[in-house]
C-alpha cells in the first residue's frame, strides 16, 4: 500500500446524543486505493461516525478534511456531490424502475428537458461492464436478486466520480458466491484508486478484503492497524475489550448424547410437510431439549421450512404431529397454541414493532396467546419484562424506550424475549445472530444452549456453519429447497462435511487423504 | 480476474409485467366494443366513439391529473369538488360581466393553488393525503354553494363557441374542441411522465419513497407538484365541463372523484403507486364511457347498471393487479 496522503481525515470527532456520548475524540483516516474496515460492536459508534462523515449528523467537535480541504456536509446529497458516496445495508433503490434508471435517476443526461433514454442505457451498460456485470439495463431492478441490486447501488454510487465509497454492511444479506463477487468489485475499485470504507460484522470478510482496520469501542478509538498485523483473536479482543472466555464456555459444555435425547415421543414430528414452489416435502423430528440446526445456502429453503412449521405459510401437503398426535397445524395462532414460537430473520419487517416500547414488544406474543380479551396485568408485565431485560442484558435497560432506539443486537434480544416470555416448547430461531456484534452473538448462543438444557426444543437456522455446529445436536441440511440430509452432530461432523453435503447434496465421508 | 462476466441470479423471465394490466384493459375495451357492434347496428358508427370522447373529455383530463397523484402512492378526493368549483367560479364571474379571457385565467389558477396548498399540507405536516384532500373536497364543495345556491347559466360568446364548435370530417363525424384539449393534456402528461425528471421522480416516489429520498431526489417538491398538477387538471376539467353544460351548478360532479379513481385503476395504475401509464388511464376512461354507451343503447336498463358494472370491473382489475404482483414478486 502506498503511504500517500490520506484522501479523508477525521480528527477529534465527538458527538453526543441526550444521555449518550456516541463518539469521543475519534480520529479516522482513509487513503486512496485502500479497503479500510471499520470494526466495533453494536453501539461502538460506527454508524454515528459514518453519519457524521456523510452529513446526516452535525459534529459537536472535530474536523473532517477531504483531499486537504475542511468540509462539513449538510447531508448525504452534498457528500455524494463531493465524492463521498454511501451504499447502505438495505438496498435503497426503486425496484419498480429499470436498472439503468436506478443508476442515473436524479442526474439523467437530458436534452431540452427530456431524458435521453438511449444515452442513459448506453452509459449504464458501460458502467456495469466496468464492474463486469452483465445485466439487461432496461429490465426492472426488482427482477434481479438482492445481490445484484446491491451491486447496482454500488454502480450508482461510483458513477459520481466517487473518491470515497462507504459500504455499510453490504454483505449481510448476500450468500457466499455473491459476497465473492462483491469483493472482486471492491478490489477492482480499490485498484482504480477509490478509498473504500467497509463496515461488517463478519470477521472472515474483513481479512478477505480489508487492507487496514480501525477499531472503535464505546465511542472511542481503540486503534488503527494494518490487517496483516492484527490476528483475528486480537481483533475480537480489541472490539469487546476483554478476553474471549465467553466463547470458550460454550465449547466446553458437554454436549448431551443425541441417542438419549431422541428417546420417546418427539415433541414435534413432521412428516412429508411441503409446499409447492417453496419446499419439497420433508420429515423431521424434534425432541424436547434438542437443538436442531438447519444449514444451507441463502435461498436453499431454510426460512421456508421454518415458516411452514409455524404455519406462517400454508403447507399444501404433509402433517405436523405434536406429542405424537396429529395437530392439524395450519396457522401461526395454532402454532402458538401448541407452544411453538418463531423468531423471524426479518426482524425489521416481520418482528419488531419499532414505535412500541421494549415492554410492549415483549408482551405481544404472550398477549396474543392469551387472547386480547384478557389483558395481562401491568404489574405482571413489568415483572416479566424486568426479568428478561436483566437476563438478556438488554441495553438500555429501560423498558419504556421505543424499540427503534435500540441497536440491532438489542432489538434481536427483545424479539427473543417476546417468545421466551410465552415459554414455548419449541422455539424456531431464524438467523438470530445475523447483523449483530460478536458479544451479543455469544450471549444469544449461550442462551440457546441454556434453554435447551432446560428442556426447550430449538430449531436453529443460521448461515454460519460454526454457529450451527457449536449449538446443534442434529444438523439438517437444505439444498435447492430440499432437505438433503440430517446429520447427528457427533465428533465426526465438522464444517467441511456439512459444506460438502451442501455442495454435493449427499453426506459422503470426505474422500481425500 | 474472471474473464467471463458473471450473470448473477436473474430470477424471473422477461415478462413486461407493468404492461399486463394495460393490455388487459385494452382487451376488455375491444371485447366491449365488439359486443356493442354485434348487438346494435348503429354502434359501429364512428360517431359513437367520438361521442364517448365528447361526453367524457373532462373526465379524461381529471383522470390524467389523478394518475400523477396515484403514481406517487397518494390519492386526491377533491377533484370532483374542484371541477364544480371551477365551473361555478367561471359562471359567476361571467355573469358579473368579466371578460372571458380573464375569467379563464382566474378559473385555471384556483384549482392548482388549492392543490398546491394540499400538497404542502401532505408534505410538511405529514398528514394522510386521504384526509387532506377530503378536507379540500368539503372546502371546494362548500365554496360552490357559497357562490350560489342554484345553477348559473353561461351565455358568454367565447363559451358558447367552444361549446358548439364542431371539428369534423366531411362525412359528418365530429368532435368538440374539448376533446382536442383533452388529447393535448394526455399527450403532454404522457411526455412529462416518460421523459422529464419530474415524471421519473413521480415513479420513483411511488416505488419507494424512502429510497427516493436517500437517492437525493426532491421528494417533497415532487409530492407538492403532483397535487398541484391534479388541481390544474381538475380546473381544466371544470372549464371543459362548463363548456359542455354551459352552466355552473353547485351540485354537479358529485362523486366524480370515485369515477376518476375507478378509471385510473381500471387503466392499470397500481393504487400503491410506482406503476401505470397515462395511456392506460385513457383506456380506463374509454371503458367507463363505452359501458355507459352500451347501457344507453340497450334502453331498457337502468343507468345504475353502469355503476354495478364499474363496481365489478374495478374489483376484477384490483384482483388482477394483485395476481400479477404476486406472481412476479
Amino acid at each position: 500500500m502506498t503511504e500517500s496522503r490520506p484522501v479523508l481525515t477525521m480528527t477529534g470527532i465527538s458527538k453526543s446524543f441526550p444521555g449518550v456520548r456516541a463518539l469521543q475524540h475519534v480520529d479516522f483516516r482513509l487513503f486512496p486505493g485502500e479497503v479500510h474496515a471499520l470494526m466495533g460492536e453494536n453501539g461502538a459508534g460506527k454508524s454515528t461516525l459514518i453519519k457524521v462523515l456523510t452529513g446526516v449528523y452535525d459534529t459537536d467537535e472535530g474536523t473532517v478534511t477531504l483531499a486537504g480541504e475542511t468540509v462539513s456536509f449538510a447531508g448525504p446529497m452534498q457528500a455524494t456531490a463531493a465524492g463521498v458516496s454511501t451504499v447502505y445495508q438495505e438496498v435503497n433503490l426503486c425496484t419498480n424502475l429499470s436498472v439503468a434508471e436506478n443508476i442515473f435517476i436524479g442526474r439523467e443526461p437530458r436534452r431540452l428537458g427530456a431524458v435521453r433514454w438511449g444515452e442513459v442505457r448506453r452509459r449504464a451498460r458501460e458502467l456495469l461492464a466496468r464492474l463486469e456485470l452483465d445485466l439487461d439495463v432496461s429490465a426492472p431492478l426488482g427482477s434481479y436478486s438482492l445481490a445484484v441490486q446491491q451491486m447496482v447501488a454500488i454502480a450508482r454510487a461510483i458513477d459520481v466520480r466517487a473518491r470515497v465509497l462507504i459500504l455499510d454492511e453490504p454483505t449481510s444479506s448476500l450468500d457466499a458466491g455473491e459476497v465473492a463477487q462483491l469483493f472482486r468489485i471492491m478490489r477492482q475499485l480499490r485498484d482504480e484508486g477509490i478509498a473504500i470504507l467497509f463496515v461488517t460484522h463478519f470477521l472472515d470478510q474483513v481479512y478477505a478484503v480489508a487492507d487496514r482496520i480501525t477499531v472503535l469501542r464505546n465511542g472511542q478509538l481503540v486503534g488503527e492497524y494494518p490487517s496483516a498485523d492484527l490476528p483475528q483473536l486480537t481483533l475480537v479482543e480489541k472490539m469487546i475489550g476483554k478476553e474471549l472466555e465467553v466463547l470458550e464456555d460454550i465449547e466446553e459444555q458437554p454436549r448431551r448424547e443425541i441417542a438419549t435425547l431422541e428417546e420417546g415421543t418427539p415433541l414435534v414430528g413432521v412428516s412429508k410437510l411441503g409446499r409447492s414452489g417453496a419446499v419439497e416435502p420433508f420429515s423431521l423430528t424434534i425432541h424436547a431439549g434438542e437443538v436442531v440446526g438447519l444449514a444451507g445456502l441463502l435461498g436453499s429453503g431454510r426460512t421456508e421450512v421454518a415458516r411452514l412449521l409455524f404455519g406462517a405459510d400454508r403447507p399444501d401437503r404433509g402433517e405436523v404431529a405434536v406429542d405424537g398426535r396429529p395437530s392439524g397445524l395450519r396457522t401461526p395462532a395454532q402454532a402458538i397454541g401448541h407452544g411453538i414460537g418463531f423468531c423471524s430473520e426479518n426482524r425489521r419487517a416481520e418482528g419488531i414493532v419499532a414505535d412500541l416500547s421494549v415492554r410492549e414488544n415483549m408482551i405481544l406474543a404472550m398477549q396474543a396467546a392469551r387472547g386480547w380479551l384478557r389483558p395481562i396485568p401491568r404489574r405482571r408485565q413489568d415483572e416479566l419484562v424486568e426479568r428478561y431485560v436483566k437476563a438478556l442484558q438488554i441495553r438500555p435497560a429501560d423498558p419504556e424506550v421505543p424499540v427503534r432506539n435500540l441497536s440491532g443486537g438489542n432489538q434481536q434480544k427483545v424479539l427473543l424475549a417476546r417468545w421466551l416470555i410465552t415459554e414455548p416448547r419449541l422455539l424456531i430461531l431464524d438467523e438470530p445472530t445475523r447483523g449483530i456484534d460478536i458479544g451479543a452473538k455469544t450471549e444469544i448462543q449461550k442462551l440457546v444452549a441454556q434453554l435447551s438444557d432446560g428442556g426447550m426444543a430449538v430449531l436453529f437456522i443460521s448461515a454460519e456453519l460454526e454457529e450451527v455446529l457449536r449449538l446443534s445436536h442434529k444438523v439438517a441440511v437444505m439444498r435447492d429447497r430440499r432437505m438433503v440430509a440430517q446429520l447427528a452432530n457427533d465428533d465426526s461432523l465438522d464444517a467441511d462435511r456439512v459444506m460438502q453435503t451442501i455442495a454435493s447434496g449427499s453426506p459422503r465421508e470426505e474422500a481425500k487423504r | 480476474m474472471s474473464s467471463a462476466a458473471l450473470t448473477l441470479g436473474r430470477i424471473r423471465s422477461r415478462v413486461p409485467r407493468r404492461q399486463v394490466p394495460v393490455l388487459a384493459t385494452l382487451a376488455l375495451l375491444l371485447v366491449m366494443y365488439g359486443i356493442g357492434v354485434s348487438q346494435y347496428r348503429a354502434f359501429s358508427n364512428v360517431q359513437v366513439i367520438f361521442n364517448v370522447f365528447i361526453d367524457n373529455g373532462f373526465l379524461l383530463v381529471v383522470a390524467v391529473g389523478m394518475t400523477f397523484v396515484i403514481l406517487t402512492g397518494g390519492i386526491d378526493l377533491s377533484v370532483g369538488a374542484v371541477v364544480a368549483m371551477t365551473a361555478m367560479v367561471s359562471a359567476s364571474l361571467l355573469q358579473q360581466g368579466l371578460p372571458a379571457l380573464l375569467v379563464l385565467v382566474i378559473a385555471l389558477l384556483i384549482g392548482p393553488f388549492l392543490g398546491f396548498l394540499m400538497g404542502c399540507a401532505i408534505h410538511f405536516f405529514e398528514i394522510q393525503p386521504f384526509i387532506v384532500t377530503l378536507a379540500g373536497m368539503f372546502f371546494a364543495r362548500g365554496m360552490c354553494t357559497f357562490i350560489s345556491g342554484s345553477s348559473i347559466p353561461i351565455t358568454d360568446g367565447f363559451w358558447t363557441t367552444m361549446s358548439q364548435q364542431r371539428i369534423g370530417d366531411p362525412r359528418g363525424n365530429f368532435v368538440s374542441i374539448s376533446v382536442l384539449i383533452a388529447f393535448a393534456v394526455v399527450a403532454i402528461a404522457a411526455w412529462t411522465l416518460a421523459y422529464t425528471r419530474l415524471g421519473r421522480n413521480v415513479y420513483a416516489i411511488g416505488g419507494n419513497p424512502q429510497s427516493a429520498l436517500l437517492m437525493g431526489l426532491p421528494v417533497g417538491r415532487t409530492r407538492i407538484a403532483v397535487y398541484t398538477i391534479s388541481g390544474l387538471c381538475s380546473a381544466i376539467g371544470g372549464i371543459l365541463l362548463s363548456f359542455y353544460t354551459l352552466s355552473g351548478a353547485p351540485l354537479i360532479a358529485v362523486g366524480m372523484e370515485l369515477d376518476v379513481i375507478a378509471a385510473v385503476v381500471i387503466g392499470g395504475t397500481v393504487l400503491t403507486g410506482g406503476s401505470g401509464y397515462v395511456f392506460g388511464t385513457m383506456l380506463g376512461v374509454l371503458v367507463l364511457g363505452v359501458i355507459q354507451t352500451l347501457i344507453t343503447f340497450d334502453g331498457s336498463l337502468n343507468s345504475w347498471w353502469t355503476k354495478i358494472v364499474i363496481g365489478g370491473l374495478l374489483f376484477a382489475f384490483i384482483l388482477l393487479q394483485r395476481l400479477v404482483g404476486i406472481r412476479f414478486k
